[in-house]
């Protein structure tokens, strides 16, 4: 062997040659352009057209927003400053953004207010969102809302006190009576929530809203993005409830009850929000007793909460028919009743499946409370076509208030589908 | 064992009531169905005396009366003389283009943007997300409005089509497009069969349905005779044929035509017009409505397993085929439950057309009508009564569908 190398041939390399770079073509930046984009002629066109179209949009956009005039008193003003220039007049943001949050009417000085309380809904809804927090927080989350009322509208504390207590009282019943008879407990918790809130409704004197810490504001006040919000967060959280009640309901062996709900669901599910709000805003008033007063919020939260929750019903509904029959089964082979399954085995089962579904419902709520501007709410998108576009100073920036509305509503609606996806990967606990 | 003569006689308590279940369901529903007819009797009551109190009463009377509003899109006649109820049929037909309309639209955009987002081109599919994205998380009133502004803000009005040096012209001579619509030109018959031009075009109407059941013969044939001799016959010239033939007979029998619209005065006229709100109401349910539906697309393809593909490649089928006989028959059946679904969701927000001026149904009879006349529950009800319809008319197509595509499982 050694003869054969050292004679027979010539040469033989005695090192290893240093590897060669792969070609050009297949690495790095031009392979994966090769790959992605330029794989072959369709998708190269593909490629360039998309080119094309980004940059009309870029070309045509950044200039406007580059050139933006933040600074003005009016539209006249920024095009002086501007001066025939593309540009866009943002300083109707920083002139009117009070009005766009708040609405036009809300006191300039109590700004603080649903400040602090949006802080704290993020507080409060934090333990709801993420698992990880400690349970003790959820007992902030039960006062959150009767913060929040006090903070918004002001008035005497009384009120929300004495609704508080009125559903504490009724809790109390429940966690006493709720362990024998789910029946007793559940109808006594209501008996004692009334009778609270009608003794503690005498209690409160009158006129005790004029000298409050808090000055008292009335619903008409509201406005802006804040409306948005307050109507999206009080119709979600309200209908979650009402959704599972409908929902189990729909499913229950009692045909009345079954009838009852389907009837509901179905005639919700099958008009447009906006004849519901149209119902809230002429109709509604009819059916309450006839001297009363229910303000415009409150009619409009109550039809918005029927709304969003005969469509919570509907996934919560494919969420328990995704169970297996014989998860039913085995809670009743334990010998648990009705509640109990229901509460232990069946609902968090279902709830889990149906996250997703109450998630997109949520989303699609929030942005339907943009409507509410068509019964003359004005929420953000009434006060940019109502107020802020009417006066003489900001007559034709429309893109500018259009384009806000349209970045805080991607902002909100992308965050929670975000979220919505976290969770479900998060709540994934079967073996894939 | 003695237990069993000691078993207590059976004797009704009132506590079974509550805890023994052959008479719970009936007690819970006894108490539903009290509890019911006490909302319904204190709610009824209140409207009563509401109504009195307001010196009103339900009656559907005002439906006659001359409407005295003017509606500028409408599909049949209708002048300002005309009645309340005529002002909402026009409404309820505009309501049902606009929602054909978008439908149609939506489906092209969706399919579209769905299938691309699927691209292995990176760039596409990440635009298309950022547009499924984008159009999702905007409510729908915000696109319209948008829309809108760009009709009525950006365009040119028709004065600027005016005299010599004008600063706008029109696409090809024949489109204009203008703050107050897009004039495109008209078709019309200059020999029509009939005296009324509703009745032609719904003789072009009928010609095309028997074109469409004439196409299906064919392919039911071609289908039956390849089951008989394993050829399948070349149909596509006769299906041409079919469709062709008889349309473009009718077509010239009747003298087809186009009107162009041209500058009279301060406005265009002739040919026909789509108003602004229309467009912009049109446009925006398809682009929103599209995001959703891509969304739908994508999910339906990516729920094919990739065995599929490849099973139908090693059987030999080409491309073409697999992607017709094995991908879509199935993929369809994931896609369609929710794309009816956006369909039904493109009629309930053509509703928003309140909010660009519009003449649907819920600005005639919810908007005008309402307010001139102050019924407000019957206008309220008989809007409801309409979506309801339509919803339900829908979602009955949706499961008869639903039911025929279902696996025939043995």
């Amino acid at each position: 062997m050694s003869d054969q190398t050292t004679n027979s041939v010539a040469y033989v390399a005695e090192t290893m040659l240093p590897e060669l770079p792969p070609p050009a073509r297949e690495t790095g930046v031009i392979k994966w352009l090769r790959q992605n984009l330029f794989s072959n002629f369709a998708n190269s066109i593909l490629t360039l057209v998309s080119l094309w179209a980004i940059y009309v949009l870029l070309s045509n956009t950044l200039p406007w927003i580059l050139n933006g005039v933040w600074t003005t008193s009016s539209l006249n003003e920024c095009r002086e400053v501007l001066d025939n220039k593309v540009g866009a007049c943002f300083s109707v943001l920083t002139e009117r953004w009070h009005q766009l949050l708040y609405g036009f009417k809300y006191p300039i000085d109590a700004y603080w207010r649903p400040n602090f309380a949006l802080v704290l809904l993020l507080v409060a809804a934090a333990p709801v969102l993420f698992f990880d927090l400690p349970r003790k927080m959820l007992a902030f989350t039960a006062v959150y809302p009767f913060i929040a009322f006090w903070l918004i509208w002001g008035g005497t504390i009384m009120t929300p006190i004495v609704a508080f207590i009125g559903f504490a009282a009724g809790a109390a019943i429940f966690q006493i009576y709720g362990k024998k008879s789910f029946a007793i407990g559940f109808f006594g918790a209501i008996g004692a929530a009334l009778v609270v809130w009608i003794v503690g409704g005498a209690l409160i004197p009158e006129g005790a809203s004029d000298s409050a810490w808090l000055s008292a504001v009335p619903s008409r006040d509201l406005g802006g993005f804040m409306l948005n919000l307050m109507l999206g967060v009080t119709c979600v959280s309200l209908s979650l409830p009402l959704g599972i009640a409908l929902a189990l309901g729909r499913q229950s062996d009692m045909p009345l009850i079954k009838w009852i709900c389907v009837v509901f669901i179905e005639f919700v599910r099958g008009v447009p929000l906006i004849t519901l709000l149209f119902v809230a805003s002429v109709m509604l008033s009819y059916f309450f007793p006839p001297e009363s007063t229910v303000d415009l919020f409150l009619r409009v939260v109550i039809m918005i909460t029927m709304f969003s929750s005969a469509y919570i019903a509907e996934v919560i509904r494919g969420g328990l028919a995704a169970l297996p029959k014989g998860q039913y089964e085995a809670a009743d082979s334990l010998g648990l009743d009705y509640p109990q399954a229901m509460r232990l085995i069946i609902l968090p089962q279902a709830l889990k499946i149906s996250i997703p579904g109450i998630v997109n419902v949520a989303v699609g709520l929030f942005k339907d409370t943009t409507l509410v501007s068509v019964i003359s709410m004005f929420d953000l998108v009434g006060m940019i076509r109502g107020p802020v576009l009417a006066s003489t100073e900001w007559n034709g920036v429309y893109w500018e208030l259009l384009g806000f509305a349209a970045v805080l509503f991607f902002v909100v609606c992308y965050g929670i589908s975000q979220y919505s996806q976290w969770l479900e990967r998060r709540l994934a606990t079967d073996h894939r | 064992m003695s237990t069993l003569s000691d078993l207590p006689k059976e004797s009704f308590r009132l506590s079974m009531l509550i805890n023994d279940t052959r008479y719970r369901s009936l007690t819970f529903q006894v108490i539903a169905a009290i509890v019911l007819a006490l909302c319904i009797w204190y709610l009824g009551n209140n409207l009563i005396q509401n109504l009195r109190a307001a010196g009103l009463n339900i009656s559907y009377n005002f439906l006659g009366d001359p409407a005295g509003y003017d509606i500028n899109q409408r599909l049949v006649e209708y002048d300002s003389q005309s009645s309340h109820a005529r002002a909402a049929l026009v409404g309820v037909l505009n309501t049902l283009l606009v929602a054909f309309l978008a439908c149609v639209t939506a489906t092209v955009f969706g399919v579209i943007a769905g299938v691309l987002r699927l691209s292995k081109n990176w760039l596409v599919s990440k635009l298309m997300m950022i547009y499924v994205e984008i159009f999702r998380n905007i409510p729908v009133l915000i696109w319209i409005i948008i829309i809108f502004t760009i009709m009525t803000a950006v365009l040119p009005g028709p004065r600027a089509f005016r005299g010599d040096n004008a600063t706008s012209s029109m696409l090809f001579d024949a489109f204009a497009f203008t703050n107050r619509g897009i004039y495109t030109p008209g078709p019309y018959f200059e020999t029509g069969i009939f005296a009324n031009a509703a009745l032609n075009w719904l003789l072009v109407l009928a010609v095309l349905v028997a074109s469409f059941f004439g196409a299906r013969k064919i392919n039911a044939w071609a289908t039956a005779k390849q089951e008989a001799t394993g050829i399948r016959p070349n149909t596509r010239a006769m299906i041409l044929g079919v469709w062709l033939i008889p349309f473009v007979l009718l077509m010239l029998i009747m003298g087809l035509a186009w009107e162009v619209p041209e500058l009279k005065g301060f406005n265009f006229s002739g040919g026909l017009k789509i108003g602004g709100p229309l467009i912009a109401l049109w446009f925006a349910l398809s682009i929103y409505t599209g995001a959703f539906i891509a969304e739908n697309v994508r999910a339906g393809i990516q729920a094919i397993s990739k065995g599929q593909t490849e099973a139908a490649a090693a059987l030999g089928l080409r491309q073409g085929r697999i992607m017709n006989l094995v991908i879509l028959p199935q993929a369809l059946r994931v896609i369609i439950p929710p794309l009816i679904s956006q369909y039904l969701n493109i009629t309930k927000n053509s509703s928003l057309a309140i909010a660009v001026g519009y003449a649907d149904i819920t600005a005639t009879l919810g908007g005008i009508t309402l307010n001139q006349t102050g019924r407000a529950i019957e206008c309220v009800l008989l809007l409801m009564l309409f979506y309801l319809t339509a919803s339900l008319l829908i979602s009955m197509a949706m499961n008869v569908y639903n039911s025929s595509v279902k696996l025939k499982e043995r």
